[in-house]
């Protein structure tokens, strides 16, 4: 099973709201994975600042002295805003991929959970419900956001098992499914230089599509391309700096319904996490196609690209 | 009299509860039901000649296993609606997402929007007709019935079917092993124009193409050839 929900704002006057219709949406979605949930949020962008959110095990002796730690290692200023146990680095702008690298050798203990300019990722082992009451999910503002309940099949219950992925500046990626070439294509990737942490097969396919990325592919070929080489069944969703796309497997035996409106594009696994939205009942509701890229960004109409299955 | 049911307010188990209660010669015979919300399993399992709207959209299993009843969604209907019907009558007013009608032994189900993927899948004998277009590997392993296309069909219609008939207008971008088109006959078109008015659609029968299995792929003794 496994819960997704995304929510991609097009009405400003929403902003304030978007961490509270995601948490409704992925409550609603509990049933369908209780293990842990996790939410990717895409707040204001402040110019002067990239951000590197983190979580540690034991936060109260990780966090102590991690920003001047990093501040010497990057050569620049940098603040920690801790939240339960994850934290925000904000480090100097154009900074977030060399803070992430600059993490590892001065406090390995620590874990990226995500980095970019807008991005922030909060994930827990957990029910929905208690996952986003501790981080306080409800009262962040941003611009659209992604969010995963977790039943798991693949690999063990952890921090690091949950979703949202990072799959690379302000780019993450939720997944309902199984993917069954992932050890292949983890020992694959790992020949690659591609840095993968854990036995989760998610994780191999965000780290795919890193490494497509790497290599030159947009997010969307990166997207057709897992159809290819990914074997198993997944939808994914996946969240950029600006935008929000939706991919399903050519089988497509998991559910996914999607809802439009002037004021935003919602997806969710079920219709149940989509009944609070305001409008729902006059959106254009619809189930996205098997083997379709479905894109939305703030610049562009959606653009779905059919893919032969 | 109308019963209404507000499921939001008084749970899914009772209003089931509630509907299994009632007997082949109850007054009660017409059930509204709002506030449905994406609810799994609404209506399943009814037994007896009522009918029941449903104002809005449901999730999973919207009247399975429906034997007698009229069940009217009135909006769109989550996965496996009228899965395994044995008789009475489904209608979707909206769309119906995968599997609607799998394994249906009876009975008439009615999709006036798409159905998506594998609709009719394992079909024993239900008639579907939906007004839009269905998915791919729709009447996979099909063993009896009707399965009506108004629109087009996806990949791999009446994959490894056994007997079923299958009527298209539209287009079929693929079918699957062991399925062909076939010769229609002065009793299609009556099967199909029977249809076509119980489902409320102006279509004309003359329109459809008909596809049935080519019977290379199964050594069963062939007791519904069609």
């Amino acid at each position: 099973m496994c819960g997704i929900v995304g929510l991609f704002l097009k009405d400003k006057a929403l902003e304030p709201q978007l961490g509270a219709l995601l948490t409704d949406m992925l409550i609603t979605m509990t049933d369908r994975g209780p293990d842990s949930a996790g939410i990717a949020i895409y707040g204001a962008e402040d110019t002067s600042a990239s951000k590197l959110t983190v979580q540690a095990e034991d936060p109260d002796t990780a966090f102590d002295g991690l920003a001047d730690k990093m501040a010497a290692a990057l050569g620049g200023p940098v603040t920690l805003t801790r939240n339960d146990t994850h934290a925000v680095l904000r480090v100097p702008a154009g900074k977030a991929e060399e803070a992430r690298t600059a993490l590892r050798e001065v406090a390995p203990d620590v874990r990226a959970m995500s980095f970019g300019d807008t991005l922030e990722i909060y994930k827990e082992v957990g029910l929905p419900k208690d996952v986003a009451a501790r981080f306080d999910i409800a009262k962040m503002s941003g611009t659209h956001g992604i969010g995963h309940t977790r039943m798991a099949t693949e690999s063990a219950v952890t921090t690091l098992g949950a979703h949202p992925f990072n799959t690379g500046l302000d780019q993450c990626l939720v997944h309902n499914g199984s993917l069954s070439n992932h050890n292949s294509l983890r020992r694959k990737l790992q020949r690659e230089g591609i840095h993968i942490e854990t036995k989760n097969d998610t994780e191999v396919g965000a780290a795919y599509l890193t490494w497509k990325m790497q290599n030159g592919a947009t997010l969307g070929e990166a997207l057709e391309a897992s159809l290819e080489d990914l074997d198993g069944f997944f939808n994914f969703v996946v969240g950029t700096k600006d935008g929000f796309g939706v991919v399903r497997d050519p089988i497509a035996c998991k559910p996914a319904v999607m809802a439009e409106t002037d004021q935003y594009v919602a997806f969710g696994s079920e219709y149940r996490a989509l009944v609070n939205l305001p409008g729902i009942e006059t959106a254009r509701v619809w189930e996205p196609e098997p083997a379709t890229v479905y894109f939305w960004t703030h610049d562009q109409a959606p653009t779905p690209s059919k893919k032969a299955a | 009299m109308m019963q209404t049911y507000d499921l939001q307010a008084n749970g899914l188990r009772e209003l089931n509860a509630a509907l299994h209660a009632q007997a082949n010669d109850t007054n009660q015979t017409s059930w509204e039901i709002v506030n449905p919300r994406g609810s799994h399993a609404v209506a399943v399992g009814l037994d007896a000649p009522i009918e029941v709207s449903v104002k809005g959209s449901t999730g999973y299993y919207t009247a399975g296993m429906n034997k007698q009843a009229t069940v009217h969604v009135h909006g769109s209907a989550g996965p496996g609606v009228a899965e395994n019907m044995m008789s009475g009558t489904v209608v979707v007013e909206g769309d119906a997402s995968q599997y609607a009608g799998a394994t249906g032994h009876g009975g008439l189900l009615v999709i006036k929007g798409n159905a998506s993927s594998r609709c009719g899948i394992s079909m024993k004998g239900i008639n579907i007709v939906v007004h839009g277009n269905v998915g791919h590997m729709s009447a996979f392993m099909a063993q009896s019935g009707n399965l009506v296309v108004c629109g087009d069909a996806g990949d791999a219609l009446g994959d490894s079917i056994y007997e079923a008939r299958l009527f298209v207008r539209g287009s079929v971008k693929s079918l699957g092993a062991d399925c062909i088109e076939k010769e229609m006959r002065p009793e299609h078109i009556e099967i199909l124009r029977d249809l076509l008015d119980r489902a409320g659609c102006d279509a004309k029968p003359e329109e459809f193409k008909r596809y049935g299995s080519a019977r290379q792929l199964y050594n069963f003794k062939i007791d519904n050839a069609y």
